[in-house]
């Protein structure tokens, strides 16, 4: 087991290595660099420029560039924003923590939601639930989520506001103006409050996913001899499913959990921008409008490791599941 | 190893069915034959319709299009092509010359397939929806009430609820949403087409090369296709377009399509590492044909199941992602309507005008749930394994 973990680690360096000299290059041929962004202004005279371009290592030849920033981002150096004019490390902790607050629940209630619906339509296949469900999951599946979330503001903050609906969320932020006057519970609720929307707007797409194979795996398995073995042996309908039916259904469904988190980085992207979420998704869109290259590189990179990382726990989790593979 | 993405199975298609013997019964129509035939005519239609429209948003301008002759003489051409069309396959199902011949013919792979995909009633609504998208993409002149760019004028026009004479209501500038969501289709569609195709041909191609040579050739290409599934592809998508600064149409559909292929890939990667090792391929072998041809001729025709059901239902995504795109501001630009533009318009006067991002916003997800629909229903006929 321990073999097979440090391969997969070892096997994930390449591969994050490749991401950042893909990064690199990307953003390298792009025409223009951030210091006509910055002294776009004709009285900024041209030796200050080029003064600013030595300071900030623009001048040296692309490979040496490229060596220098590899190195530096090997031994955790981000560098400097040119946007926000303070160093990435700075400003990236507390970003990609706000976004992995939002990400982790929305996770967490993808797969719990995900995998009842899928449960319940697979133990009742055919029947009216499950063809609602199933129609129902694939419209959640092929909506676009900034168009939801737009909906979700407009139901349960615009109008519930208005009617005075005992249910509102607040449309924008992580926290209230009041915020930092309210108790310890008081807190958590103005938390969780902000949190709902965007976490619902980001999950549904994926929930309905996982419930759509969720309801594959159980079906595979329930029509197994196994299964019927365990009924013929008297035991409840809950044992057979939860117990027997379930363990063996989880196998394709974990790997899913790797798989999921580029959606719902992505996803992240649009409803943050949309709910004004300070995180990773909104930090990536303004650097990308103020051509801050180091930022973005920096925050493209974390968002692929957050990637391949999860990859790899899925895969891990698949090894603990599954004895099969790991001892290949 | 990063895993295929779920949407898609790999699995190695079986053995195709020995054909059925039909008992009694009348001769069976052969319909592989008009199966690939239909397809290759869609295709080709599409693929040309879409770079035209493409073109034409981007040269002329929206604000033109509809008084543009040409669009008109197009549409009155398309009614007069399907008119045409309907009325040779029904002469054909019915003609005394086409009856008689009834060529006795094992069933091919794709005849089963199709008589599958017609007992699944969801994937023919789907179907038909698709069909219906398409067809009102070369009509839109001739429904759309308004034009896309008219103005009107903007006191007494803007902000119009939905009515009798603005189904969809008014924006901001008093245009009339209900002409823009159908000349967006176009767009959005278009976009769709275009951008599939080519991550399709990119994806097949990666993928047939990396599983028929194997080796060194292999793990390059697929390292290099685990290094892009890494990245979550709005992230990637945006950082490209963003860089770039330009802000053409062709530019969001290539990198739509570059950065769309991966799926495809590792599905005929799978698939192409059993096709190498069967009898027909080491046939063409042992006759001394080249690589290429193998692959060309051999290989890829047999690995089409799968990627067809991969291209439907990467059309649904790339329409999500470009209205994405377009929502934040980075895919087609204003003037031009496409769905994910008129969503962020709305998204300003949400508190006044809910109707503005409302429609284009369903009708992306229709749009995509036919594309869904169509693809499951699809894989369901194509995958021996998933007949019921």
């Amino acid at each position: 087991m321990i073999g097979y973990l440090l391969r997969r680690l070892l096997g994930a360096i390449p591969l994050l290595l490749g991401i950042l000299t893909l990064i690199f290059f990307v953003m390298h041929l792009a025409p223009g660099d951030p210091t006509d962004r910055i002294f776009s202004n004709p009285n900024v005279s041209p030796e200050v420029i080029e003064q600013m371009r030595r300071n900030l290592g623009l001048d040296k030849p692309l490979h040496v560039q490229y060596g220098r920033w590899l190195w530096s981002f090997v031994r955790g150096d981000f560098g400097y924003s040119f946007g926000q004019m303070r160093p990435i490390n700075e400003i990236l902790p507390a970003v990609l923590w706000n976004t992995l607050q939002l990400t982790l629940i929305s996770l967490v209630v993808i797969f719990v939601v995900g995998m009842l619906i899928g449960i319940v339509q697979a133990v009742r296949q055919y029947s009216l639930a499950d063809n609602v469900l199933t129609f129902l999951a694939l419209f959640f599946y092929s909506m676009p989520s900034f168009w939801f979330a737009l909906m979700l503001i407009l139901i349960f903050s615009l109008r519930a506001g208005q009617e005075g609906w005992p249910i509102q969320f607040p449309a924008s932020g992580m926290t209230g103006i009041e915020y930092e006057y309210m108790g310890a519970g008081g807190k958590l609720l103005d938390r969780a409050r902000h949190l709902f929307l965007p976490a619902v707007a980001l999950g549904i797409g994926s929930a309905a996913g996982v419930a759509r194979y969720m309801r594959g795996a159980m079906l595979e398995v329930i029509h197994q001899d196994f299964i019927r073995t365990a009924r013929a042996k008297g035991l409840s309908e809950r044992t057979v499913i939860f117990k027997h039916a379930l363990r063996n259904a989880l196998i394709p469904i974990i790997t899913l959990l790797g798989l999921y988190l580029p959606f719902l980085l992505s996803g992240a992207v649009l409803v943050e921008t949309i709910f004004a979420w300070p995180g990773m998704g909104r930090t990536i869109v303004e650097a990308i409008l103020a051509r801050d290259y180091p930022l973005v590189m920096a925050t493209s990179f974390v968002i692929a490791a957050i990637v391949v990382l999860g990859n790899l726990l899925s895969d891990v989790l698949y090894a603990v599941v599954d004895p099969r593979i790991r001892n290949e | 190893m990063v895993r295929a993405s779920p949407d898609v199975e790999s699995v190695p298609p079986e053995p195709m069915p020995p054909a059925a013997p039909q008992q009694g019964g009348p001769p069976v129509r052969a319909g592989g034959a008009a199966w690939a035939r239909i397809v290759t005519l869609v295709l080709a239609w599409g693929f040309l319709f879409s770079i035209v429209y493409l073109s034409l948003a981007k040269i002329r301008g929206i604000p033109e299009m509809r008084r543009v002759g040409v669009d008109i003489y197009l549409a009155l051409a398309t009614l007069l092509v399907i008119a045409a069309v309907l009325l040779r396959w029904t002469w054909r199902s019915v003609s005394p010359a086409h009856l008689a011949r009834g060529r006795v013919k094992g069933d091919s792979q794709w005849a089963i397939a199709g008589r599958h995909f017609k007992k699944n009633r969801l994937a023919l609504a789907g179907l038909a929806v698709m069909i219906l998208l398409y067809v009102i993409t070369l009509v839109t002149p001739l429904i759309a009430p308004f034009d896309p760019a008219a103005q009107g004028d903007i006191i007494t026009s803007r902000y119009l609820p939905p009515g009798a004479e603005h189904l969809m209501g008014t924006d901001k500038f008093g245009r009339d949403i209900f002409s823009r969501v159908l000349y967006g289709a176009r767009i959005s569609l278009s976009i769709g087409f275009v951008a599939v195709g080519i991550s399709v041909t990119l994806g097949t191609l990666i993928g047939a090369l990396a599983g028929y040579f194997g080796g060194w050739v292999d793990s390059v290409l697929m390292r290099f296709t685990d290094m892009m599934l890494a990245f979550p592809r709005l992230v990637l998508l945006i950082v490209v377009i963003a860089v770039f600064e330009n802000q053409s149409i062709w530019l969001v559909v290539v990198v739509l399509g570059l950065t769309g292929w991966m799926g495809t890939s590792r599905i005929v990667r799978g698939e192409v590492l059993s096709l190498r090792e069967r009898e027909f391929v080491q046939a063409a072998r042992a006759l001394g044909m080249g690589d290429w041809r193998i692959i060309i001729r051999h290989v890829i025709p047999n690995t089409m199941a799968p990627v067809i059901v991969s291209a439907t239902l990467g059309i649904g995504l790339t329409i999500l992602t470009e209205a994405s795109l377009s929502f934040l501001g980075l895919g087609v630009q204003p003037p031009t309507p496409s769905w994910g533009n008129m969503v962020s318009d709305g998204r300003d006067a949400l508190t006044q005008a809910w109707w503005i991002a409302t429609f284009p916003g369903l009708a992306i997800v229709l749009t995509v749930v036919a594309f869904n629909l169509l693809g499951d229903g699809l894989r369901d006929a194509l995958d021996p394994r998933l007949r019921t």
